[in-house]
């Protein structure tokens, strides 16, 4: 029976009805709730982000506490280059971008070497070291005052950016969109599979002649990217970037999100952006000072029980193992 | 004698004050059935490690079809078709087989760089994978996660990932160990069944496996060859005897 392999190979690639409706879901959401763009913005802000990071901790299992190094450079990036040099949302985005890929290629040689442990700490120290040169370049980046008052010009040439954030949302719903597409196809590519190969066993990647390296620098670039570009869309609707873009509780808070989410299936970023964001709302309001109280309590026993067991209670007093 | 596919020259290495392989020389010719065997400690992974750039040799070269590759990069030297499979088995958990080999054929045919097409969509690799299940004797299994696999297909599918590449040389690094003997048959029947152009080098403990699978045998000993012949001369050495008996009083050449 020629062609059941390929078929077989070719069904993770295949879109599920559920994803069809949940995007639809999504794209519904500034339609729907029209006075909560602002937040709906931010959200899908913070799933690019999350995606972005599930690409180098879900699919190639390269931890990372410094994540935020990226999402602050496309910040300040993004804004800097609205106030000197023109005020195009696109371009500055494609700039923001770019320099933060420019700056994963340039540390991805460091995240190559050592156990997981430096990889932490490596990251986590790029990130400190780039959060005080921004606050120390303070005629650059506005130290700790940040650079405030970033004026953009219209989207597309047509779409000025209003106070409700509505075009802000659809904005960023765009860019998390068209990022997914693009993720979506690439990790159920021969390539993507090569990077769960990777976070598997790296030893057979060798083995099986492929280079570890390459792969490696080349994903930590890709997200890097995709951190830069989320940092980018913040500078610009929020029209501001400040010390916060690069501060460590960043990078922790997208871990969190996208292992409240679930690693490796790309949907845990913008599901973990969603969930974290929502719960944080909910429990902010009903309990103002102690919410990371349930939320760090629902981590716990998310990690303990497992994600599986969790959310299939029918699965929880039967006996493990039947 | 025919072409030498693989040969070292000298190879040493020292860990320290421990010299783990002094001064091995040994030649591998086309489509040999080469085993190399020891007691414990004796050097030989030492010296695959070495083959396959795991491990930078102190001194000494190896030289794979002529050409030197003493300071390649491991997945260099697969490329150019020199294999290893492990002794414990390096899998990849979360996949299943056909995507492990899909993964390991990609590779050979310079595919697994293609990030825009599918895994899948390229017909030639499904119908090879498909092929390589079958003589795997994991079709069945095909599309099960690896880890859930048992322990018999999961050390046909590491054999079967070596064989994707195509080698010329393949390494075959105790490919029976830890197999129940119920699953063992088909080890053996798929080594056995290893096309004959493929130049073989098995490491192994089971003597029965290796006398009834090598044409040629090198003996290590303290990292040191301590002779080289057919199954039949090596048999009857006395100096393998006593290294086989037990006995520490050995003449090292």
């Amino acid at each position: 029976m020629s062609g059941k392999a390929s078929a077989l190979l070719l069904a993770p690639a295949r879109w599920r009805r559920w994803e069809y409706a949940l995007w639809a879901a999504i794209w519904a959401a500034p339609i729907v709730f029209t006075s909560h763009a602002a937040l709906i913005n931010e959200i899908a802000i913070f799933g690019l982000f999350a995606l972005s990071l599930d690409l180098i901790l879900g699919y190639t299992g390269i931890v990372s506490l410094g994540h935020a190094a990226f999402f602050g450079v496309g910040g300040y990036a993004a804004a800097l280059f609205a106030k000197h040099v023109m005020p195009d949302p696109l371009v500055g985005l494609a700039v923001g971008t770019v320099l933060a890929a420019v700056l994963g290629a340039l540390t991805s040689p460091m995240i190559v070497r050592g156990t997981d442990l430096t990889r932490l700490m490596v990251t986590m120290g790029v990130a400190l070291v780039l959060l005080e040169l921004a606050n120390k370049f303070d005629s650059i980046t506005g130290g700790a005052d940040g650079l405030p008052g970033v004026m953009m010009g219209p989207l597309l040439g047509q779409f000025t950016f209003d106070l409700g954030a509505r075009v802000a949302s659809f904005y960023s719903l765009a860019v998390l969109f068209v990022a997914f597409l693009i993720l979506r196809r690439v990790v159920n590519s021969p390539l993507g599979l090569s990077l769960k190969a990777l976070r598997d066993n790296r030893l057979r990647v060798m083995a099986i002649g492929l280079s570890v390296n390459f792969r490696l620098a080349l994903i930590y670039t890709l997200a890097a990217a995709l951190a830069g570009a989320a940092g980018a869309l913040s500078a610009q609707t929020t029209g501001s970037a400040t010390l916060d873009l690069l501060e460590f509780h960043r990078s922790a808070d997208v871990m969190l999100a996208l292992v409240l989410g679930g690693t490796g299936w790309l949907w845990g970023g913008p599901i973990g952006a969603i969930a974290f964001s929502v719960l944080r709302d909910l429990l902010s309001s009903f309990t103002p000072q102690y919410w990371t109280f349930w939320i760090g309590l629902f981590l716990v026993v998310l990690m303990l029980v497992g994600r599986e067991r969790l959310f299939r209670p029918w699965t929880w007093f039967k006996r493990s193992g039947s | 004698m025919s072409e030498v596919v693989l040969e070292t020259f000298g190879l040493v290495k020292r860990f320290g004050g421990i010299t783990a392989t002094n001064n091995v020389s040994m030649k591998v010719t086309k489509g040999a059935r080469h085993a190399l065997i020891g007691p414990n400690g004796a050097g030989k992974t030492t010296l695959i490690n070495q083959l396959t750039g795991v491990l930078p040799p102190s001194e000494g070269r190896v030289q794979l079809r002529g050409r030197d590759i003493t300071s390649l990069t491991p997945y260099k030297r697969v490329g150019l078709g020199l294999v290893r499979t492990f002794q414990i088995n390096q899998l990849f958990a979360s996949l299943t087989p056909l995507q492990s080999l899909a993964l390991a054929v990609s590779s050979r045919l310079d595919a697994a760089r293609r990030w825009w097409q599918p895994m899948g969509s390229d017909s030639v690799i499904g119908a090879e994978c498909e092929q390589l299940l079958a003589q795997f004797r994991l079709s069945e299994h095909a599309d099960r996660v690896t880890r859930e696999l048992p322990y018999g297909k999961r050390r046909l599918l590491e054999i079967a990932l070596a064989v994707a590449q195509k080698p010329s040389v393949l390494l075959l690094d105790e490919p029976a160990a830890g197999v129940p003997a119920a699953e063992r048959r088909d080890i053996l029947d798929t080594v056995a069944a290893l096309p004959d152009d493929v130049s073989v080098v098995l490491i192994e403990h089971d003597m029965d496996l290796v006398f009834s699978f090598a044409k040629r045998m090198t003996v290590l000993v303290n990292g040191t060859v301590l002779t080289e012949g057919t199954p039949q001369e090596i048999a009857a050495d006395p100096q393998v005897r006593a290294v086989y008996l037990g006995e520490t009083k050995v003449n090292h050449g």
